[in-house]
């Protein structure tokens, strides 16, 4: 994994801005897209449930390009995977909380105890909730000077992110009744991106009895 | 003695339409629809009458002639809401385009892309169990001689939206009486047509409800007035993802129990295994009672969502007990409806 450093920028990064840009712009079209297609009664008589589920599909998703970059980096070699990845993790940050907003909104009226009723009694928004938490711890600690302060401990604290996967998509898991064909789809995606982070199964194999070996 | 209090959307008697002004409004429009059904008429697609015209915007449906003829003699609001102000009627567009019905896939607009493909006429019904005679009815015989009648009912789905939609059909009490069940009978059991040709989702190797789907009612459920099976919707022919030809509607219960597309109908001692009790019995049971006080495991059914709404009109409004029929509360009395939910 590269490690950001404050100082000593190549000439390769500084150029990578209008990727960086490409990348900001096709994060954010989706949000105005939806919500001209929730205003206009091009999404239904429920606008605000289409909203919602659009905005936690899309966190997923996010959350998933996310943690591809660096598999992505490794293959190609090329700088530009990770330099995208602290906006993209921030992004996943901004779609989740736009998505607990819609629910807020939408399906609960903004009504306090209708909140807390859910939070004591239902699996699927606690699940959320924590996963949102882990999501904002890593905001919250996403800029450089955070990641100075807490120096290594910062990379133990981002691994949070492979718990929030899991956490998202057992949020999702519990909200499907009738047919896994999506969800599948997603969790097969996560969990590639999880084996890819395991050492190499064979190496394991043949080191018998060693402690496994920490990828980072 | 039962005190209403005014609901603030209530409105006053003296805000009401002079009815002389509202059929005014509605011989208008039933003079310009007459003209544009007349030129419909031809391809025999719009009932003769001005069926239609109490719907405006309602786009007709390929309908079997002895449809066409049933559908120009409905009794017209047999039923209607008590308030409707607060039960305004969904708009067809929704009704028809915002629908579960697994059959066709689990997104709410699948049905929509896809139910044209179902094939309902001809169609045909299995009658079979503890009944006088079983056989197989082709629908028309099956609906007979009875009179169609129109019935304005709420929808409460159990993922707590709503709608409120004009049925067409008759009482499910009528057909069973000409059915002749047997003293033994006790339940009335239903199933929906498979065939994954017709009905993709039924194809879905993902899918977790096990086809066909099945539904059933206790015989005394069943022989309420307020059930009814129904043929059409919107003054028309009921359009295939709203559950074409033939489907029930049970106004008291949660939205699953009103099975779509029936192409059996058995009359039964014991309760029969029902689709979604089989797939998740904390969460669906028998009954299905439409009850605010008794939570889905995932959602609270307390409140719901009255469709069609709008970003900033979420219309989240009060669920009521039995969706606000309270006459079918005698059909439970002495029972524990948090354990027969």
């Amino acid at each position: 994994m590269a490690t950001p450093s404050g100082r000593g920028r190549s000439a390769a990064a500084r150029t990578l801005w209008p990727w960086r840009i490409a990348v900001a712009l096709a994060a954010f079209a989706p949000l105005p897209c939806w919500l001209r297609q929730a205003m206009t009664g091009h999404a239904g008589p429920e606008p605000g449930r289409y909203l919602m589920e659009h905005l936690g599909k899309g966190t997923l998703v996010l959350l998933l390009l996310t943690l591809s970059l660096t598999p992505l980096q490794r293959l190609s070699r090329w700088q530009g995977f990770s330099r995208i990845r602290r906006q993209l993790g921030l992004w996943t940050f901004a779609y989740a909380l736009l998505h607990l907003l819609a629910y807020l909104w939408f399906f609960l009226g903004f009504n306090a105890h209708a909140l807390l009723a859910d939070l004591s009694r239902r699996p699927y928004i606690m699940v959320g909730m924590a996963a949102l938490a882990g999501l904002t711890l890593m905001a919250a600690t996403s800029h450089r000077r955070a990641m100075r302060r807490l120096g290594k401990s910062w990379k133990r604290l981002h691994r949070l992110v492979y718990a929030v996967l899991i956490l998202g998509l057992l949020h999702y898991f519990w909200i499907v009744r009738a047919d896994l064909g999506e969800w599948a789809i997603y969790a097969l995606a996560g969990l590639l991106l999880l084996v890819l982070r395991l050492p190499p199964v064979a190496k394991e194999f043949s080191r018998q009895g060693r402690p496994p070996v920490t990828d980072a | 003695m039962l005190i209403r209090v005014r609901r603030a959307s209530q409105a006053r008697e003296s805000e009401v339409t002079p009815e002389t002004v509202y059929r005014q409004r509605r011989q208008l429009m039933r003079a310009g629809l007459g003209l544009a059904g007349a030129s419909l008429a031809g391809f025999g697609w719009l009932p003769a009458s001005s069926q239609a015209a109490e719907w405006p915007d309602v786009p007709p449906g390929p309908t079997p002639p002895w449809l066409l003829a049933k559908l120009a003699t409905t009794r017209r609001k047999t039923v209607v809401p008590a308030d409707p102000v607060r039960d305004v009627v969904t708009p067809f567009g929704d009704a028809s385009q915002y629908n579960n019905f697994y059959e066709f896939g689990s997104d709410k607009d699948d049905p929509a892309r896809l139910a044209g493909r179902l094939k309902t006429d001809p169609w045909s019904i299995r009658v079979d169990g503890a009944v006088h005679q079983s056989r197989t009815f082709a629908l028309e015989d099956l609906i007979g001689a009875d009179q169609l009648q129109e019935r304005i009912y709420r929808l409460r789905c159990v993922e707590a939206w709503s709608m409120v939609i004009p049925w067409i059909g008759i009482p499910l009490a009528s057909l069973l009486g000409r059915l002749q069940p047997l003293a033994s009978a006790r339940y009335v059991g239903f199933q929906t047509l498979q065939d994954p040709a017709q009905m993709p989702g039924q194809a879905s190797s993902t899918g977790l409800i096990d086809w066909p789907y099945r539904e059933g009612l206790r015989l005394d459920e069943a022989m309420h007035p307020l059930t009814l099976l129904v043929v059409g919707n919107y003054g028309r022919v009921l359009p295939n993802q709203n559950g074409a030809p033939l489907r029930l509607i049970v106004p008291w219960k949660y939205g699953f129990k009103s099975i779509k597309s029936i192409v059996r109908i058995s009359l039964l001692e014991q309760p029969p295994a029902t689709s979604w009790n089989r797939l998740a019995a904390d969460e669906y049971g028998f009954y299905a009672n439409v009850n605010p006080k008794v939570d889905h495991p995932r959602w609270s059914q307390a409140t719901e969502r009255r469709l069609p709404n709008s970003l900033f009109h979420p219309n989240i409004i009060d669920t009521r007990m039995f969706n606000g029929y309270d006459e079918v509360a005698s059909l439970y009395s002495g029972m524990d409806l948090r354990r027969w939910y």
